[in-house]
């Protein structure tokens, strides 16, 4: 370690071998260190292949092809119990990314209005928020999605008599049933439209403030945003015909048939996960807008912006170069949290990957899916949010 | 403060009390409930809400409760109130598993010494090498009352461990053993040995890449077959070795951050006197570092008891574990808001005022940092 000076050390005539020299002191322990771990691992996989042998398991992933013959209760692709075990799994990949992209947008809308609300001049609304995050941060998530799921599958009444406090949706034990438009071609056009939209609203405005710079003349950023993202879908609705059906659900035997249904597992938690990371992304939020100068409000007010602007083109982009770091890890957080779905039986990634390995005995590579797939999320989301911090991190001299 | 101004000051004339707008009970409520339209209507809306939650909550929590002696049928004919019959009748259960019931002193002494060490760690009057012994002299009594078998103590096996001693157990000896291990990691972090250094940041990121469940599964399902044929190791300290293996990266982490903190002159100055490597970490800067790293590593610490709750699903019967079990019963089932309710408020207990406590030492630390 105190090779640090070595850079200093006066050139050698020959090479001599002495522990007195910092690098080669510093190779040693390296080599030393390097070894000890080689050995370690030498150590644990021999004994795994030797143990493995004796259960007579094979290794490797061959048995992503075979049949899984297990059933999961909700998936996003079409999925039976005939199907691959490599299928299976991308099932619960897809139901992990599902719930940890709603969990994610949902965390942060109530975290910031909670943040903000701790902040509040009102001081009811402010000690209410630090209630909550006082109250929500300091209980195991595991139990609260425990919590959460006894609310649904043990105080909402049986399927017989579900609650229905909305035309159309029914509240029962087996989870929530709403209405969604009837499949209709239309439907795909729309969405399609959406993305157009979106993608059109996003060139738009980067055109617009580049005009704006260079000559000053205003662009209309609302205007043309809502005429895209909700305009063009509207436009493609009406001209398809605008379909007006819906699939509603109703009692039919001993379910509900037709409609869309939110299970309790994915209730629980989706819940569970938002209220709990929200309380976390409140507090950082909440440091976020502490960190930034009241000088720097006082100065943009000063200088005639109005108080819109002078929270999106002052605060804010100042608030955000202190409120992403943590946040990103709050995401991270949440993403890796939501491996807790196995304890309420929702069929995420560890949840399929535990059936595959209980079932098969392929204990090594049941873990080694989940850990990998795992990190390739960390990756991506850490990836993404190191690209947009660096967008919006202030450019010093 | 005034002390001096009100020697200089000519005699006091007759005080005039300020207008009644401005200060009082009255100008309090109008300056932070209803200073403006929408704070006003805000206040309307939450006094209304409270008036519409906190009413039937206090009914049902005290005033219609059943009594601690009430059997289960009175509980199910009356459910506006809590059946803390319940909990009275498995209060011994969730605390302590499935600990013999007459051995369960040995586990409620094992709280009390946890309790009383992690309360004695918080007072800095404390912080000396030598409690480091007081510490592991508690430890082994906690070994001697959990395992027994030595002073005429019956032997209990850990499978029958449970409870809250068991959470206390998991969290704290995690802690205690991955300290040291946290502390290497994070010098390798910062080592310019490259292989070292490789082999620190690819061990933290891999393990604060994964979620504990996945350590937990490892622990469960692959660790025997990592050990020779015929060596086997118990359940428990499977799962506590996935815990230490976890902690140590996040503790390094919140050590690594001391250690940034740290002026670079501090490393030169030690360098400067001929301090070998271990002597210029032992004796300068990790005192600093560690210092600085408190508050960061009382929070980890805060996760991680949290954290210990997942045991459940390796089938261990920790303290939501046991309430889980105790839920089971099937002449009291259905009483899941009086069990979640015990055991979120003990849990709740341990970790607000960690978290009290790692605020104020945070800014106790920062004071004298100033100076």
């Amino acid at each position: 370690m105190s090779s640090e000076h070595r850079d200093s050390a006066p050139p050698r005539a020959g090479f001599v071998f002495s522990l007195n020299d910092p690098t080669v002191r510093s190779l040693v322990y390296q080599i030393l260190l390097i070894g000890t771990i080689v050995l370690i691992g030498w150590f644990l996989v021999y004994n795994t292949l030797d143990n493995l042998s004796r259960r007579s398991i094979a290794t490797g992933f061959g048995f992503m092809g075979r049949e899984a013959s297990f059933a999961i209760g909700e998936s996003l692709i079409d999925y039976t119990p005939k199907d691959t075990y490599g299928r299976a799994f991308v099932a619960g990949v897809l139901n992990t990314v599902k719930v940890s992209v709603i969990g994610i947008i949902a965390a942060t809308i109530l975290g910031t209005l909670i943040g903000v609300a701790r902040l509040s001049s009102n001081w009811l609304l402010a000690r209410l928020a630090g209630g909550y995050v006082e109250i929500v941060r300091n209980i195991p998530p595991l139990l609260q999605l425990f919590i959460w799921y006894a609310v649904i599958t043990e105080s909402m009444p049986p399927v017989r008599q579900a609650l229905n406090p909305l035309p159309g949706v029914f509240v029962s034990q087996r989870g929530v049933r709403f209405p969604v438009p009837a499949a209709d071609p239309v439907w795909a056009w729309v969405g399609l439209a959406l993305i157009v939209g979106i993608v059109l609203a996003y060139v738009l405005n980067r055109w617009g403030r580049a005009r704006q710079a260079a000559t000053g003349k205003p662009y209309p950023v609302l205007l043309s945003l809502l005429g895209c993202v909700v305009g063009l879908p509207l436009l493609v609705y009406l001209a398809g015909g605008a379909p007006t059906q819906l699939d509603v659900p109703e009692l039919r035997g001993f379910n509900f048939v037709g409609g869309m249904v939110i299970s309790p597992e994915f209730f629980a938690i989706l819940t569970g996960l938002s209220i709990y990371t929200a309380a976390f992304i409140a507090e950082v939020v909440r440091s976020g807008i502490l960190s930034v100068n009241w000088g720097q409000t006082e100065a943009s007010r000063a200088l005639g912006l109005s108080s819109g602007h002078t929270l999106r083109l002052v605060v804010l982009p100042q608030a955000l170069r202190v409120i992403v770091p943590p946040l990103t890890s709050q995401y991270l957080n949440l993403t890796k949290n939501s491996s807790l779905a196995l304890a309420i039986g929702y069929p995420d990634l560890v949840s399929v990957a535990n059936t595959t390995l209980n079932q098969t005995g392929q204990a090594v590579e049941g873990v080694v899916m989940i850990m990998g797939t795992y990190l390739a999320f960390s990756l991506a989301i850490s990836g993404f949010m190191n690209w947009y911090n660096k967008r919006i991190a202030l450019v010093e001299r | 403060m005034t002390g001096t101004v009100e020697n200089t000051a000519p005699p006091a004339m007759a005080e005039e009390r300020p207008p009644v707008a401005t200060v009082g009970p009255l100008a309090w409520v109008r300056n932070n409930l209803f200073n403006t339209w929408y704070n006003a209507l805000l206040t309307v809306l939450i006094v209304w809400a409270v008036l519409r939650v906190v009413p039937p909550l206090v009914d049902w929590l005290v005033i219609k409760a059943h009594g601690f002696g009430a059997p289960p049928q009175e509980c199910r004919a009356d459910l506006g109130g809590a059946c803390w019959a319940f909990v009275a009748e498995k209060l011994r259960f969730i605390m302590f598993g499935m600990f013999p019931y007459d051995e369960q002193w040995r586990p409620l002494l094992v709280i009390v010494i946890f309790i009383a060490l992690l309360g004695a760690s918080c007072d800095r009057r404390f912080w000396h090498a030598w409690f480091g012994l007081v510490w592991l002299a508690g430890l082994a009594v906690v070994g001697v009352l959990m395992w027994g078998g030595v002073l005429g103590l019956t032997p209990v096996e850990n499978t029958y461990w449970g409870g809250l001693p068991l959470t206390l157990i998991l969290s704290v000896i995690g802690l205690a053993v991955a300290f040291p291990f946290s502390i290497l990691l994070a010098l390798g972090r910062r080592s310019t040995m490259p292989a070292v250094k490789a082999i620190c940041v690819t061990y933290i990121e891999l393990i604060r890449g994964v979620p504990l469940i996945s350590l937990l599964f490892m622990a469960s399902v692959m660790f025997p077959l990592f050990l020779p044929t015929g060596v086997t190791v118990d359940k428990l300290l499977r799962a506590q070795v996935a815990f230490i293996l976890f902690a140590a990266a996040y503790m390094a982490e919140a050590i690594r951050g001391g250690l940034q903190a740290i002026p670079k002159g501090q490393y030169e100055a030690a360098d400067g006197l001929g301090l070998s490597y271990w002597q210029k970490m032992g004796k300068v800067i990790l005192p600093q570092a560690l210092a600085i790293s408190i508050p960061p590593l009382v929070n980890t610490f805060i996760s991680f008891f949290k954290d210990t709750s997942l045991v459940i699903i390796i089938g261990l019967y920790d303290l939501l574990g046991s309430a889980k079990a105790a839920l089971t019963d099937p002449s009291w089932r259905g009483f899941y808001r009086e069990a979640y309710l015990f055991i979120g408020l003990i849990y709740w207990a341990f970790c607000f005022f960690m978290s009290k406590y790692s605020q104020r030492l945070e800014r106790d630390l920062n004071r004298s940092r100033r100076h």
